[in-house]
């Protein structure tokens, strides 16, 4: 049976080159990079051309680059890290509601610690509005932070329209773009941000790999103690193998970002196009502004989970949301948030694409996924529609 | 009497500045914990010329004792420290070519 991998938003297979590349750090070059003799400064040359190649995927300076572990920790360290560092200056914070669980809960952390916080909603499309930014902003407001791109329903922020609003109040912006950087052109510098999350994974470098870039004099509270590694910003002898990998990664893909970004796209465009056509289907996240890779859908009288079953039974492995939400069995707080009813919540699956995604595997694809929608709604309590049961009306338009 | 003060008694007088002096380079590690306000100031003092100022600014209370020692260990001239409302100004002479 064929395998097809449609699930690259959460995580990626490592590059065959990446691996190579790594594997000298597991075996000879073993050295601690602070250590003071050989094998120590082969590991701390690595470290450093691995931050230079990092900086380089998203035109930053390598001294900008803070390795961490995961997306998840960098998210943590911007926002708990700027809010103690400027809580002098204030204690207002603005998130979306459509941030990953690592910003939503380390605001939610830092509203127990006294801060305030603002949760902005989204259009329909997943858009934070750059006015509603604008108004959200008071005296208080110390940091903003708006995910790039939703790894959910695929849509890509107007980030520069919000930046110049932060800029002219003087606030700093944050973006969690794990799911952008690898996927689309990133540079920070056109973009202007404050500190942007990224991670290796989600660009064929290895898991424990990530970053955060904070712009040159940024002051920044660390969130681990103890060493001088990172420049004192995080402690903890570093993962010499993994950031070599994340190093590895950032040059293919630098090299790489467009080829894949051509290949994927009518690929995607033709999951869309095909899916659209299955009755009582909708995508969701914007129509345009979204990711090269990325389809969401909402597919009614049907649950996501039951999809991603019988559609790993035919060999195609997908998603239905975020990972949190789907093993919490748990309506995802980005679908709601866009306007999605809890009912139709339910019954979402996201696919996405990479770069070993071929032409036959989309052709199968789009011949396998009406026949397990039309399976499970024969199977379906709501077979009849929504409208025979006592279920919400749906209100959400194809 | 704030701790800066009291490290100015213990010590037999290390110097406080009424105004920050003009420097010619400044580097920043608030929040930066030991023993980085060393190590950078190392590295810093090496970017600047013979008789130009870095001023170094941090939070770190152990600063107070170890950057006028720094001082006279390498030979640089510590010219004083300004307290200003959150974090320190150290400022530090270079007295020879590194």
């Amino acid at each position: 049976m064929k395998k097809i991998y449609m699930d690259h938003v959460a995580t990626n297979p490592l590059h065959p080159e990446v691996l190579d590349a790594m594997m000298p750090y597991f075996k000879d070059n073993y050295g601690n990079p602070l250590s003071l003799y050989g094998p120590g400064f082969k590991a701390r040359e690595a470290i450093e051309n691995a931050r230079e190649s990092t900086a380089s995927l998203i035109n930053a300076k390598a001294k900008e680059i803070i390795f961490t572990a995961s997306g998840a920790e960098s998210n943590n360290f911007a926002l708990k890290g700027i809010a103690y560092a400027l809580q002098g200056k204030g204690k207002h914070i603005i998130v979306s509601k459509i941030e990953h669980h690592s910003v939503l809960n380390s605001a939610r952390f830092l509203e127990k610690q006294g801060f305030v916080v603002t949760y902005l909603p989204v259009d329909n499309h997943g858009l934070v509005d750059p006015e509603a930014v604008k108004k959200a902003i008071n005296s208080e407001t110390i940091l903003i932070s708006i995910i790039h791109a939703s790894p959910e329903i695929g849509t890509i922020q107007s980030l520069s329209e919000i930046n110049k609003i932060a800029k002219e109040k003087g606030v700093l912006l944050h973006t969690d773009s794990v799911a952008a950087v690898g996927n689309i052109p990133v540079d920070v510098q056109a973009l202007n941000v404050d500190l942007m999350t990224f991670a290796a994974h989600q660009f064929y470098g290895p898991k424990g790999a990530a970053a955060l870039y904070v712009k040159e004099g940024t002051r920044i509270v660390p969130l681990i103690y103890g060493g001088i590694q990172e420049g004192g910003r995080r402690a903890g002898t570093e993962n010499v193998p993994a950031i070599v990998g994340m190093g590895k990664a950032a040059d293919i893909t630098k090299r790489d970002l467009q080829k894949r970004i051509d290949h994927i796209r009518p690929l995607r465009d033709s999951i869309i196009s095909s899916t659209l056509k299955i009755n009582k289907v909708i995508l969701t996240g914007h129509p345009e502004q979204r990711l090269p890779g990325h389809a969401s859908f909402v597919v009614e009288y049907i649950e996501g989970e039951a999809m991603l079953l019988m559609l790993a039974a035919k060999g195609i492995y997908s998603a239905s949301g975020s990972a949190c939400s789907s093993k919490a069995l748990k309506s995802s707080p980005v679908l709601i948030s866009i306007g999605v009813p809890v009912h139709l919540a339910q019954g979402s699956v996201v696919f996405t694409l990479g770069e070993e995604t071929t032409s036959e595997d989309i052709t199968y694809f789009n011949e396998t996924f009406p026949q397990v929608i039309s399976r499970l709604r024969e199977i379906s309590p709501y077979s009849k529609g929504w409208e025979e049961t006592e279920a919400p009306t749906c209100t959400a338009k194809k | 009497m704030s701790l800066a003060e009291a490290h100015q008694l213990d010590n037999g007088g290390i110097k406080f500045l009424n105004e920050p002096i003009k420097a010619d380079s400044e580097t920043d590690v608030i929040y930066m914990m030991c023993p980085m306000h060393l190590l950078t100031l190392d590295d810093k003092v090496k970017e600047i010329r013979k008789g130009q100022v870095l001023s170094i600014l941090t939070d770190y209370d152990g600063a107070l004792e170890d950057i006028p020692e720094w001082c006279n260990k390498t030979g640089n001239e510590f010219l004083g420290i300004y307290e200003d409302t959150d974090h320190y100004k150290f400022f530090i002479k270079k007295v020879k070519e590194s």
